[in-house]
């Protein structure tokens, strides 16, 4: 446990580093941000009556994801592992006495939650002094808070489970660039990256939100602005730690088959 | 390198024996290039594209999973408008197909321009590595250079995506075709291609100065292809102004859309879209001010 913890901890520094990277990325993501509520008040402006959420719940939908980008973004997979992946780099990795599944898990924590504590804070505080509908409302109250809390981490860790079954599955493939693109464009969608799921047509939504997809941003992100009642709470948490177990045992499993059999590129 | 900069800076003309010195890739069976001027240019482009696609085909697996990689990308954004058209029938006095037509509009100018402007796109990598040191001992033209450096094909997926939206959103709509109207399309096409790719060259030039590539101008370039999908009216009156005057991306998509949707008759709409390749010439003044203050990076 010890050995993950300084792996954790050195990953977590490195991610530090890029403070110039992420004061640029601030202000992308605030512009972004900004344009997303306008299309969104557009939409309301247009039929108040078709829009499956409050103004308010929609504005905050957006600011979390603009300051959590890091945590969630799948297309932002640790560029390092794929490389040790590519060029052959991973046999040294394998060499060592560690389990690579929860080195990688590790690492791919590390570099998502040092990316995201440079960027949320500024853009959180801004977002908090906008004008309400415009702006991050507080969250619906102590309990929504700690929930949200609560659900943000499972869902973190959903995402990195993830990216870890993606980055073991690319130990099999030879170029692991194609499968990572389908796998983070599908993910965009199905995680309500694109569009919050309540503005799916019902069906598609009540089976999309049952897929391990929707455990990631989409739940943390609607409790917080208390548009799911205590009951879809209750039950959308249970759900993230199910796949979240789900996951990680599978990756795990996997992960000892396919190192059993893997063939080093490169060198 | 300082006299040689200004002596290779935007000199087409070379002559053919010095281009065979420093073009020494060319095997003897390849053409050797004409003289001077704007055709020995375009032999030289053309010969580029070449050998990208010949580049891209030893890797066919990877360059068709990049192509579908590609499609998939952009058909989310056609996803998300797609189902918020679903439950609202409008947007601004934009309905669905009419928001098609802009959206695969802005898609085709983007994409365009980034598949063949991706030299600049990628140009932080070239710098840092002192690639650029050797492009400038080249007598070619340092745009046409870059430009040839990387012709990113994998694009076609989102062509492909945003001809066939286009055609679907034309003919399902209400627009009456008429031959002013194709032309506009075209002139869309051709001032939003030349509009991003002045984008680009904004960004490469900037890589003089920061050598690492900045994060920022993403917003600029691929956030205006990202919020083009709507018309640019319905983000309100102050980002109207901005992608009028200040980046016109409105030139090229809200504009000249009216003229389509009939809601603009007056003739110099049709021309309007053609007034954003001006816009080059800011962006070439910035790149050879780029290129006089350009210091190797050593490496």
């Amino acid at each position: 446990m010890k050995k993950y913890l300084s792996f954790f901890r050195l990953r977590f520094v490195t991610g530090l580093q890029y403070r110039a990277a992420a004061a640029s990325g601030i202000a992308t993501q605030f512009i972004w941000g900004f344009l997303e509520i306008l299309v969104f008040h557009a939409f309301y402006e247009a039929d108040p009556s078709a829009f499956p959420m409050s103004l308010k719940a929609a504005a905050a939908y957006v600011w979390l994801q603009q300051s959590f980008l890091a945590l969630f973004a799948t297309w932002q997979m640790d560029p390092e592992i794929l490389d040790a992946i590519q060029t052959g780099g991973v046999a040294y990795e394998l060499c060592r006495p560690i389990r690579i599944y929860d080195l990688w898990f590790t690492k791919n924590t590390a570099i998502r939650i040092s990316k995201a504590v440079l960027r949320c804070f500024p853009i959180l505080l801004v977002a908090a002094l906008l004008p309400s509908s415009y702006g991050l409302c507080r969250p619906a109250g102590w309990m929504h808070g700690l929930l949200f809390l609560l659900s943000l981490t499972l869902g973190l860790l959903v995402t990195v489970s993830l990216c870890t079954l993606i980055q073991v599955l690319s130990l099999l493939t030879l170029s692991p660039n194609g499968l990572q693109i389908i796998f983070s464009s599908a993910t965009e969608f199905l995680s309500g990256a694109i569009l919050p799921l309540p503005f799916l047509p019902q069906r598609l939504r009540a089976l999309m939100e049952l897929l391990p997809f929707a455990s990631m941003q989409n739940v943390p992100f609607r409790i917080y602005s208390g548009s799911m009642t205590a009951m879809e709470m209750t039950r959308a948490i249970l759900l993230q730690a199910v796949w979240l177990l789900i996951l990680v045992l599978g990756g795990q499993l996997l992960c000892r088959r396919v190192v059993k059999k893997i063939i080093i590129q490169g060198g | 390198m300082q006299s040689k900069q200004t002596n290779s800076n935007d000199h087409c003309a070379s002559s053919a024996s010095e281009c065979r010195t420093c073009e020494s890739a060319h095997s003897a069976d390849e053409p050797v290039l004409p003289k001077r001027g704007l055709l020995s240019a375009l032999r030289l482009y053309v010969h580029y594209l070449s050998i990208a696609v010949r580049s891209a085909m030893q890797y066919k697996t990877s360059f068709f999973l990049s192509i579908l990689g590609q499609f998939l990308v952009s058909f989310n954004v056609f996803l998300g408008i797609y189902f918020m058209f679903r439950r609202f029938s409008q947007v601004g006095n934009f309905s669905y197909l009419e928001v098609l037509i802009c959206f695969s509009i802005v898609l085709l100018e983007f994409s365009f321009a980034e598949m063949w402007a991706r030299g600049f796109d990628t140009f932080s990598q070239t710098v840092r590595s002192g690639s650029f040191d050797r492009i400038l001992v080249r007598p070619q033209n340092l745009v046409l250079q870059v430009l040839g450096s990387r012709f990113e094909l994998t694009r076609l997926g989102r062509i492909v995506q945003a001809i066939v939206l286009f055609v679907y959103a034309a003919r399902s709509g209400t627009i009456v075709w008429t031959p002013a109207k194709a032309l506009t399309v075209i002139f869309m096409i051709i001032g939003g291609a030349c509009l991003f790719s002045g984008l680009f060259l904004i960004y490469a030039a900037l890589c003089f100065f920061t050598l690492d590539g900045l994060e920022f101008i993403n917003i600029v370039t691929d956030g205006a292809k990202e919020y083009g999908r709507y018309p640019f009216n319905i983000y309100g009156k102050k980002v109207l102004l901005f992608t009028t005057f200040i980046i016109p991306y409105a030139l090229v998509q809200y504009y000249p859309l009216l003229y389509l949707l009939d809601r603009k008759r007056e003739w110099y709409y049709i021309l309007v879209p053609l007034l954003a390749v001006l816009f080059l010439l800011p962006c070439r003044l910035l790149w050879r001010f780029g290129v006089r203050h350009y210091q190797s990076s050593g490496s």
